[in-house]
């Protein structure tokens, strides 16, 4: 079980959150200008990398907000935790780092 | 390949069991091949057995960056099944059933094939009708399916207990006769011998690194930890690393990876013979030939390549299985461990073409690949053969989550994701 660090409530169990997958995905600005390709990236094509992620979580069990984390998808480490709408003291390429 | 018989048994077993010797090479990677098949599981072991068998390619490669059945291979929970709901996957894995009732005698290898039938229970009306649907839809596509009321289904199923006054009370259960298991190492290892027998190169311990591209934007062949290795086709058949491979020619993927668990009990004497799935308590289970209780837990709720997960699902999973078979809460369990499984978002596989010329793949498994693994292999190599998928992987493409023609199997793993 992972131990994270909700940037409101401090370090808690994972069993207190839900992930809520990729983070900084933005929703369109005007769908109705949206071309398949477009959507496809929207709803379906994922980052996946294996290294650093950005990603969403809500601490369910807590203070019921949403954060964002980076993690390390190799050791499941959290690198940082940090407020919606904030970025990351760095952001993931979107790549492989091993 | 020195085939396995009787006479062969006998005249070893005067020999003290001594003349057996390695089932196939370990040969260093040529320069180039017509055909690289990039992970050695049972998927990519199957496709190239196929392109040599089928097709008769056997300049082929097998890359494998571990050792061969190394991956999900020998992490799965080995359950055999294709009662699926709609047409396109009834089709892909009930190729695959009919397949794997051949199997053994086609490798000439023991692949403990054993249709001992998967059995899923019905726990309320929303069951009842989910699994009759299931079953109506599996008979008009030939896939046997039957309802049995919970008397029809303890009979079939002695531990399972049918009393109305359980929590989780059995009113019925659908049942794939042709269901039922077999050994997934001996899958690997049966495909791995008889392609290396008809001249395939398995190459292990050889990571690939990148995929090379011509001026012309196809590829050329894959850069390895043991050199570069030129191919005209490459087939990346890397499960939970589909989308690292991929990401080295920049193509993204509709695919996130999971971990996920699986444990097994202490042996003990046969006392289940068959697979109980139970898509609402969560929860399933079977009993190996060595007797070990098999069971399965659901993914984890973050991706992650660490090839192991929270050990809260696991007990999750394991109060699933006490609330249905009290009788093992004294059993203990010797190991679990995780698999990383690439899950798409409408639950059913990605075969066929991708944007680069030459690149093919064959992903998208998620946690009920190991089912499909004949079938797979076989309508892969179809599809690196002749540039062309075969008609039952055509409608799995990687261009359906541009369509928008997704193929929505919820009820793709036994458990929910």
């Amino acid at each position: 079980m992972l131990l994270i660090d909700c940037p409101y409530c401090g370090p808690r169990p994972e069993v207190e959150f839900r992930c809520g997958g990729e983070a900084h995905i933005a929703r369109p600005a005007q769908p109705a200008d949206m071309d398949d390709k477009a959507w496809a990236e929207f709803l379906f094509i994922r980052s996946n990398p294996k290294g650093v992620h950005a990603e969403r979580w809500i601490h369910q069990h807590g203070c019921q907000r949403w954060f964002n984390a980076l993690r390390d998808t190799y050791t499941d480490a959290f690198i940082e935790t940090y407020e919606m709408g904030t970025k990351p003291s760095r952001l993931p390429d979107g790549r492989t780092t091993r | 390949m020195r085939r396995f018989s009787f006479a062969a048994l006998l005249a070893e077993a005067a020999n003290a069991h001594q003349g057996w010797g390695r089932q196939w090479r370990n040969p260093e990677p040529k320069r180039s091949y017509d055909i690289v098949v990039v992970g050695a599981g049972g998927h990519g072991l199957a496709t190239a057995y196929y392109l040599a068998s089928v097709h008769g390619i056997t300049n082929v490669a097998v890359l494998e960056k571990g050792w061969l059945g190394g991956g999900n291979t020998g992490r799965n929970t080995t359950i055999i099944r294709s009662n699926y709901l709609y047409d396109e996957s009834a089709g892909i894995y009930e190729h695959a059933v009919k397949l794997w009732e051949g199997l053994s005698q086609e490798l000439n290898y023991n692949v403990m094939f054993s249709q001992r039938g998967v059995m899923m229970l019905a726990h309320n009306q929303h069951d009842v009708q989910s699994l009759k649907r299931h079953i109506y839809a599996n008979r008009l596509n030939g896939v046997d399916n039957e309802w049995l009321t919970p008397e029809q289904a303890k009979d079939f199923c002695p531990p399972l207990n049918i009393s109305p006054d359980l929590r989780y009370p059995v009113i019925g259960a659908a049942l794939q006769r042709r269901g039922g298991v077999a050994r997934h190492d001996a899958v690997a290892w049966g495909y791995a011998r008889a392609a290396d027998a008809r001249g395939v190169d398995i190459i292990q311990n050889c990571e690939v690194t990148g995929l090379r591209r011509g001026p012309n934007g196809a590829i050329s062949g894959v850069e390895t930890t043991r050199g570069f290795i030129g191919a005209r086709r490459v087939g990346v058949v890397a499960a939970g690393h589909t989308s690292v491979i991929m990401s080295m020619a920049d193509v993204r993927m509709p695919i996130e990876s999971y971990p996920l668990q699986a444990l097994v009990s202490e042996p003990v004497k046969p006392v289940f013979p068959c697979v109980v799935m139970s898509n609402a308590v969560h929860a399933y289970i079977s009993q190996s030939d060595k007797g070990e209780l098999v069971i399965g837990a659901g993914t984890d709720q973050y991706t992650s390549y660490s090839q192991q997960g929270g050990l809260h699902i696991t007990t999750h999973t394991l109060d699933a299985i006490l609330e249905l078979f009290p009788q093992f809460s004294r059993m203990r369990m010797l190991r679990n461990w995780g698999g990383i499984v690439d899950v798409t978002p409408d639950r059913s596989p990605i075969i066929g073409k991708t944007p680069i010329e030459g690149l093919y793949v064959n992903c998208g498994w998620g946690t009920g690949g190991f089912k499909a693994t004949p079938g797979s292999g076989h309508v892969f190599a179809h599809t690196l053969a002749t540039g062309e998928p075969h008609k039952i992987n055509a409608p799995f493409t990687l261009d359906r989550f541009y369509t928008g023609r997704l193929i929505d199997e919820a009820a793709a793993a036994a458990v929910a994701h």
